[in-house]
């Protein structure tokens, strides 16, 4: 059969279209997994023990199953539970909590080495402990945990390609739609490829000059 | 939960993970063999080795395994590649973790510190025998708990096999889920499994990291 | 026939990391069973020196000569990488931070190189380790592994390694200045006996007292030259330039 780009110029919008949604999908997992990772953080060390133990557990599953396959959980389940969201939300929330845990993991190293002094320090002032945890303790060790974070968010987007298996029109999937039409899977799967590739180097790129901006401000 | 369902299912998800175990072992071995050859190449004399290495550890970490997967399945036949499902799963999964595998290593050589290669070649040494029996020796051992991470990774990625149907553990459970609605249970029965599979592996690791330390 | 006179020889010996010259048009020449010490401040050159002898830092101008044969011959890739380890055999070789194999005992660490290099049966290195570990008073540890032994135990270790390759030229690269100020007289003494034994050494070390008791020669280099050179004598009593006073004046100073 061999092979044949001459094809690919015409159907290009649809794969810009995806990427698009691609980047869409990554950066509001990449929200969830931020946020939900410090909430998930902070339940984890401060929760009573009766939270933070089953939550614990949660999390343990959540680290020890693939994406793919909690994917196919919170899709299914949400509908089985008679919620039923745009598949594209799902993969949203399910990116979003699988990266949250892994943050969290991050997050929770990082608070445990902020100085205890700085939450003594605190309470001094008369702050509460949630004032506490909120200005100054959870500010510092987000910003020890930002690079870690980023290796994660450029995890996030490689594994975003997987939504598309629960039917998220994104890159993966608009790459599969124009090969439905043009049996042509090498060379649309490698333009899919070299758009993933583009916004990882992007992402790399970011992360060395944030890294090197936390360098500078220590 | 309807354990009934659970109890009539769980043989074909018995089946499906002794496939997943099938290729998460093949899947290391190619991976650990290509990690052996892109960390040397990374370090080799040469600057054209370098730049492969440099270049495969980039492309196939830098993209999603699933895309490589497809790649390589589904546009193999077009360049002369017949493969079948499981076959692919093994080489696309084992050499995308190669790509990481590569760093892994190579970064365990290269903490090595210099002393160590100058008194080797100090001694008479070639630069083969210094690595073989100076360098590699001590690197091996910190080698052990980051390859774990990346054996870790690695069975669970063996999931994205599903997609393109091999019948493994989460192609297993998506399909009872699609036949039974039972998304909870099905992921219950093979998320056990996994982890099973996983915790079992992160002892062997650990036990391997404590016997080939230093006494 | 082997030169004695120039055993060791050094000829206009150049180096340079791009614009900054670190060895400017060194020779030196070492008559067999002579002990040398390069004396200096730091960044003076005296380790790079030292390291170019057996290649370890290749030089950018100069030769080095040992007992005939030029050490950093001008060949292609592969032949040069033989002809050096082979000379690298004769030359023995002493680190500041003893760089001893850690997943190896004392025993292998010592026989290691004669086993890979030399054919050694397993009894023969045997024999030759409990000699050279004998030697420098380690033989009661020859199954310890490194990290069970002190620095001195190390660096005596260190140079029984060294030693078993049967070197015709030892070099000694700051090889007590790692060491707490109690273990140094250990490595000292083992040093001392080498030098009764009339081994060839080259030395760089910033322990005066020690060059001034056993060297024959010692020679003060600064930003890349040699200021001065003769008998210790001469060199640490009446020095003749004047950066010479003034570094030792300092260095016994801040010894003190």
């Amino acid at each position: 059969m061999g092979l044949d780009f001459t094809v690919v110029p015409e159907h290009l919008d649809v794969i810009l279209l995806g990427c698009l949604w691609t980047i869409f999908i990554a950066v509001a997992a990449a929200l969830v997994s931020f946020f939900g990772g410090i909430i998930f953080a902070v339940i984890a060390l401060y929760a009573p023990w009766i939270i933070r133990q089953p939550f614990r557990l949660i999390e343990w599953v959540f680290m020890g199953t693939p994406l793919l396959l909690q994917l196919f959980l919170i899709y299914f389940g949400l509908v089985q539970i008679g919620i039923d969201l745009p598949a594209f939300v799902a993969g949203i929330i399910g990116l979003g909590l699988h990266f949250a845990v892994y943050n969290s993991e991050l997050i929770q190293t990082a608070i445990l080495s902020v100085d205890k002094g700085q939450m003594e320090a605190a309470r001094t002032v008369g702050l509460s402990r949630g004032q506490a945890l909120r200005k100054v303790v959870i500010p510092q060790a987000v910003r020890d945990v930002i690079p870690p974070i980023g290796n994660n968010m450029i995890a996030l987007l490689k594994d975003s390609a997987l939504v598309s298996v629960i039917g998220v029109s994104e890159l993966t999937l608009s790459a599969q739609r124009v090969i439905g039409a043009t049996y042509r899977p090498f060379e649309f799967y490698l333009v899919a490829a070299a758009f993933y590739y583009v916004i990882n180097l992007c992402m790399e790129w970011v992360q060395r000059r944030i890294e090197r901006r936390i360098a500078i401000s220590r | 939960m309807d354990i009934e369902l659970m109890q009539r299912v769980y043989p074909f998800f018995l089946q499906a993970a002794w496939v997943t175990i099938q290729l998460s072992v093949l899947t290391a071995l190619l991976g650990l063999t290509c990690g052996a050859l892109g960390a040397a190449m990374r370090l080799s004399r040469l600057a054209v080795f370098r730049f492969i290495g440099a270049a495969y550890v980039s492309v196939f970490r830098g993209t999603p395994a699933l895309i490589q997967l497809f790649i390589l399945y589904f546009g193999g036949p077009q360049v002369g590649i017949q493969l079948d499902a499981f076959e692919a799963g093994v080489i696309g999964l084992g050499v995308n973790v190669g790509a990481y595998m590569t760093e892994t290593i190579r970064g365990a050589i290269i903490s090595i510190p210099k002393g160590q290669r100058e008194a080797a070649r100090t001694l008479g040494l070639s630069r083969w025998q210094t690595f073989y029996n100076a360098i590699l020796p001590q690197a091996a051992r910190l080698m052990v708990r980051p390859l774990g991470v990346n054996l870790n990774m690695l069975i669970k990625s063996t999931a994205l096999v599903a997609a393109i149907s091999v019948v493994e553990l989460t192609y297993t459970a998506q399909r009872y889920i699609g036949s039974t609605y039972k998304p909870f249970e099905m992921f219950l029965l093979a998320g056990i499994l996994y982890m099973i599979i996983i915790y079992a592996t992160g002892r062997a690791v650990a036990w391997l990291d404590r016997r080939v330390q230093i006494n | 026939m082997t030169d004695t006179e120039h055993f060791v020889e050094i000829k206009h010996a150049q180096k340079s990391f791009g614009k900054l010259e670190v060895l400017k048009d060194i020779s030196l020449n070492v008559a067999r069973g002579q002990i040398v010490a390069i004396i200096g401040p730091s960044g003076s050159g005296k380790s790079t020196l030292l390291r170019a002898i057996n290649d370890l830092d290749a030089l950018t101008g100069g030769e080095i000569w040992l007992d005939g044969v030029q050490v950093n011959k001008d060949l292609p890739y592969r032949q040069y990488e033989k002809h050096i380890n082979q000379m690298r055999q004769d030359i023995g070789m002493v680190f500041q931070h003893f760089n001893l194999f850690p997943h190896m005992t004392a025993r292998d660490n010592v026989t290691m190189a004669p086993k890979l290099l030399k054919g050694l049966s397993k009894a023969d290195a045997d024999k030759l380790a409990e000699e050279q570990l004998d030697k420098v008073g380690m033989l009661e540890r020859i199954d310890y592994y490194p990290s069970q032994l002190s620095g001195g135990q190390k660096q005596r270790v260190a140079i029984a390694r060294a030693l078993a390759m049967k070197p015709k030229l030892m070099l000694f690269d700051e090889a007590t200045s790692a060491l707490d100020p109690e273990l140094v007289d250990e490595v000292n003494q083992v040093m001392k006996k080498l030098a009764e034994e009339h081994m060839t050494m080259i030395i760089v070390t910033h322990e005066m007292d020690f060059a001034a008791s056993v060297c024959d020669r010692v020679l003060f280099m600064d930003k890349g030259v040699v200021v001065e050179e003769g008998p210790p004598s001469v060199v640490f009593k009446n020095p003749t330039k004047e950066r010479t006073r003034e570094f030792l004046r300092k260095h016994l100073a801040g010894a003190k």
